[in-house]
C-alpha cells in the first residue's frame, strides 16, 4: 500500500510535526520507500507466534511507597523555555 | 602515552610517572589540535575536566598494581561520553537542535558509575541525532570525519566516540547501541566496542530512542580495555525498570584462558551475497587465525535474520515516536520562536527542533502504531522478533559464540547513502538481529580493506556471555596487532 498526501497530513498531525507543502511530498515518497521495504514482513507466516515486546522477560518491580526524590524544581525548571512562579508557561488553552 | 592501554595508564598513574591532571591535559591538547578537523566532540570544558582530574589525583593508588586485571584501578584515567548520556553541569545535546542548550540537572547512571571509579570526563561526543543514523551525517552539529580518511564517515550513531578513540583524542568512550551503534562505528574506525546483554547496563539518564533495544556499552582500543570499563559500567539500578538484578561479574576473569575447543558458529546468512569482498577476506583471515588458536568453526543458520532490518524499522520507530513525544517545547528543549495556539507550538517546535531523519522515524512510528495498522505492522514485527530471537537459541545449541562481519562494507564516503534511507538502514544488516534478541555483541578490528579502511569482526554471545566474548577477542588481539594501529598522520 502507499500513502496519500492526506495520509501524510494525518500522520504529521498525530505526530505534532508541522510539514510544509514541499516537505509533505518528499516525506510521502520517503515514507512510501520505507513502507515498501517493511512490506516483506507480511509474507511471513507468524500464526501462533507470541509477539515479543521485550528482549528479556522481566516483571515490573514494586518499591515501598515512600518519597525518594528531593525537591529540585528550580533545577528542573532552569532548563525550561518559559516559566513563571514555578509554573510552565504555554499558550492559553481554555478561553 | 596516547597509545597506552588502560592497564598501562593505570600503572603509569600509580607509579607517579604521570599525574591525572597531566594525562587529562595531554588529551585536551590533542583535542584542541585535532578535533576541528574531525568534529568528534560537541562540548569540551577544560575547566570541568581539570577539576575532575585534580579530584581524581587523591584517588589514584600508589605503587604497584593489585593482582588481577579486573581489579585495575581506573581512577585518574580520562574518557569521553557520547552526548546521549546526561551529565550534570554539562550540555547534553543528543546531537540535536532540540537539546542544543540543554544542561542536564542530573547524571546518567553510567556517568555516575564511571565518575565513582575516578574516571575523568574529557567532553561530550558527537553522534547521529537522537542516535538515529549509521554515518553520523544526521547530527545537528555536523558530521564526524573518519580519522582514517576524512572524506569517509566514521559510522554511527556513536561516530564521535569511535573517531575520538581512533584519533587518540581519548583512551576510551561510552557508546550506545540500538541497532549497531557501538559495533558499526567501532568496525569502521578500527576499534573494539561491546554492546552488553540488554539490561546489564542501566539506561537511567541515557536519552531514550527505542527502549526495548537501547543498551550502553564501552568503546576502546582493545577487548581488555572494554572488559575493565564494563566492570565499572554494569550493575543493577532500580531507576531503570529493565535493569537486571544479578551478582556482579568480573568481565576480565577469562581473558587469559586459551581458546582450545571454543565452538565458533558461522551463520551462513552472514556469509552470503551482500558482503564486500575486502570485508570477506579480512573476516575469513581472522577465522583462520581463530582455528590456529584452537577454536573450531561450525556452520549455523539464522534463517530469519534477513527480516531483522525491516522488523527493526517497525519496532524502533514505534518506540521512538512514543519516547520522543516528551519533546514538546514546554519542560525542556527547543521552543519555536513564533506560534499560535498550544498545538501549533508543539508542531512548530518539533518541526524546527528535529532533523529530517528523526522526523521520518517519528512519522513512521506514529503510522505503524495508529488505528488500523497496529496489528499489521507493529504486532507482526514483534512476532518476527520472536522468530529471530529463537533462531539464535537454536544456533547456540551447537556453538559458544557466533562470528561474522560487523558491517557489509568498510567506511563509505559522505553522501554515499544519505539520499536513500533504506540503503542507509541496510548498513546495519549484521548487527540489528542481536538487539532484537537482546544478546551481547561486539566488534573488533581484524584487518584493512579497500582504501586502507579498517574491517571489523563481529562476535555475538548468548545472554550474559560477555566474559567469553571478551576472552575470544582478547586472545585474538594477543595474536594480532590490528587494534593498536592508528592513522599515521595523527601520530
Amino acid at each position: 500500500m502507499s500513502l496519500t498526501p492526506e495520509d501524510v497530513s494525518r500522520i504529521a498531525l498525530l505526530s505534532r510535526i508541522e510539514l510544509s507543502p514541499a516537505e509533505r511530498e518528499t516525506t510521502r515518497e520517503q515514507l512510501n520507500g520505507i513502507l515498501g521495504f517493511i512490506e516483506q514482513l507480511q509474507a511471513v507466516d507468524t500464526a501462533g507466534i507470541e509477539p515479543m515486546a521485550h528482549a528479556v522477560d522481566v516483571v515490573q518491580r514494586l518499591r515501598p511507597d515512600v518519597v525518594t526524590e528531593t525537591d529540585r524544581r528550580a533545577d528542573f525548571q532552569a532548563v525550561a523555555p518559559e516559566t513563571e512562579a514555578g509554573l510552565y508557561l504555554v499558550p492559553k488553552v481554555i478561553e | 602515552m596516547i597509545n597506552s592501554s588502560l592497564r598501562e595508564l593505570s600503572a603509569a598513574l600509580a607509579a607517579r610517572k604521570i599525574s591525572a591532571v597531566e594525562l587529562a591535559t595531554l588529551f585536551l591538547d590533542r583535542i584542541d589540535k585535532l578535533n576541528p578537523a574531525l568534529n568528534a566532540f560537541i562540548t569540551i570544558d577544560r575547566e570541568q575536566t581539570l577539576a575532575q582530574a585534580r579530584a581524581a589525583e587523591a584517588r589514584v593508588p600508589k605503587g604497584t598494581q593489585s593482582a588481577g586485571a579486573g581489579n585495575t584501578p581506573l581512577a585518574g584515567i580520562p574518557l569521553a561520553h557520547k552526548d546521549i548520556f546526561c551529565t550534570r553541569g554539562w550540555r547534553t545535546s543528543c546531537g540535536s537542535r532540540m537539546l542544543e542548550n540543554f544542561v542536564s540537572p542530573y547524571d546518567a547512571h553510567v556517568v555516575e558509575k564511571l565518575a565513582a571509579a575516578g574516571m575523568v570526563t574529557l567532553g561530550k561526543l558527537n553522534m547521529d541525532e537522537f542516535a538515529m543514523g549509521s554515518s553520523n551525517e544526521t547530527s545537528f552539529f555536523g558530521p564526524v570525519k573518519n580519522p582514517w580518511d576524512t572524506a569517509r564517515v566514521p559510522g554511527g550513531s556513536s561516530g564521535g566516540s569511535a573517531a575520538a578513540i581512533a584519533a587518540r583524542l581519548a583512551p576510551a568512550a561510552t557508546g550506545t547501541d540500538t541497532g549497531g551503534s557501538i559495533r558499526q562505528p567501532a568496525a569502521l574506525c578500527g576499534l573494539t566496542g561491546l554492546k552488553p546483554t540488554y539490561g546489564v547496563v542501566s539506561r537511567y539518564g541515557m536519552i531514550a530512542f527505542a527502549s526495548s533495544l537501547d543498551q550502553a556499552g564501552p568503546m576502546a582500543k582493545s577487548a581488555e580495555d572494554c572488559a575493565l570499563l564494563l566492570n565499572a559500567m554494569a550493575g543493577f539500578d532500580s531507576r531503570d525498570s529493565t535493569s537486571i538484578e544479578r551478582p556482579a561479574e568480573d568481565y576480565a576473569r577469562d581473558l587469559e584462558k586459551p581458546l582450545t575447543g571454543l565452538r565458533i558458529g558461522l551463520p551462513r546468512e552472514f556469509f552470503g551475497a551482500g558482503m564486500d569482498d575486502d570485508v570477506r577476506a579480512a573476516v575469513e583471515a581472522a577465522l583462520a587465525e581463530y582455528r590456529k588458536l584452537g577454536a573450531i568453526t561450525v556452520e549455523v543458520s539464522l534463517p530469519n535474520s534477513g527480516l531483522s532490518v525491516p522488523a527493526y524499522y517497525v519496532i524502533a520507530p514505534a518506540e521512538a515516536s512514543s519516547n520522543l513525544s516528551r519533546f514538546d517545547g514546554v519542560r525542556y528543549g527547543y521552543r519555536a520562536p513564533e506560534y499560535g495556539d498550544l498545538n501549533d507550538m508543539y508542531s512548530k517546535s518539533r518541526a524546527l527542533g528535529f532533523g529530517a531523519e528523526v522526523k521520518r522515524r517519528i512519522l513512521i512510528g506514529t503510522y505503524v502504531l495508529s488505528h488500523g495498522y497496529y496489528d499489521a505492522y507493529y504486532l507482526k514485527a514483534q512476532k518476527i522478533r520472536r522468530l529471530i530471537a529463537a533462531d539464535f537459541q537454536k544456533a547456540f545449541e551447537s556453538c559458544d559464540v557466533i562470528m561474522g562481519p560487523t558491517s557489509p562494507s568498510v567506511a563509505f564516503a559522505f553522501g554515499a547513502k544519505s539520499a536513500d534511507p533504506v540503503q542507509m538502514y541496510l548498513s546495519d544488516i549484521y548487527t540489528i538481529s542481536t538487539n532484537l534478541a537482546g544478546l551481547p555483541g561486539m566488534s573488533l578490528p581484524c584487518g584493512f580493506g579497500a582504501h586502507g579502511m579498517p574491517v571489523g569482526l563481529q562476535i555475538i554471545g548468548n545472554w550474559f556471555g560477555e566474559a567469553r566474548m571478551l576472552q575470544a577477542a582478547h586472545q585474538y588481539q594477543k595474536a594480532s596487532d590490528w587494534h593498536v594501529r592508528m592513522p599515521e598522520e595523527l601520530k
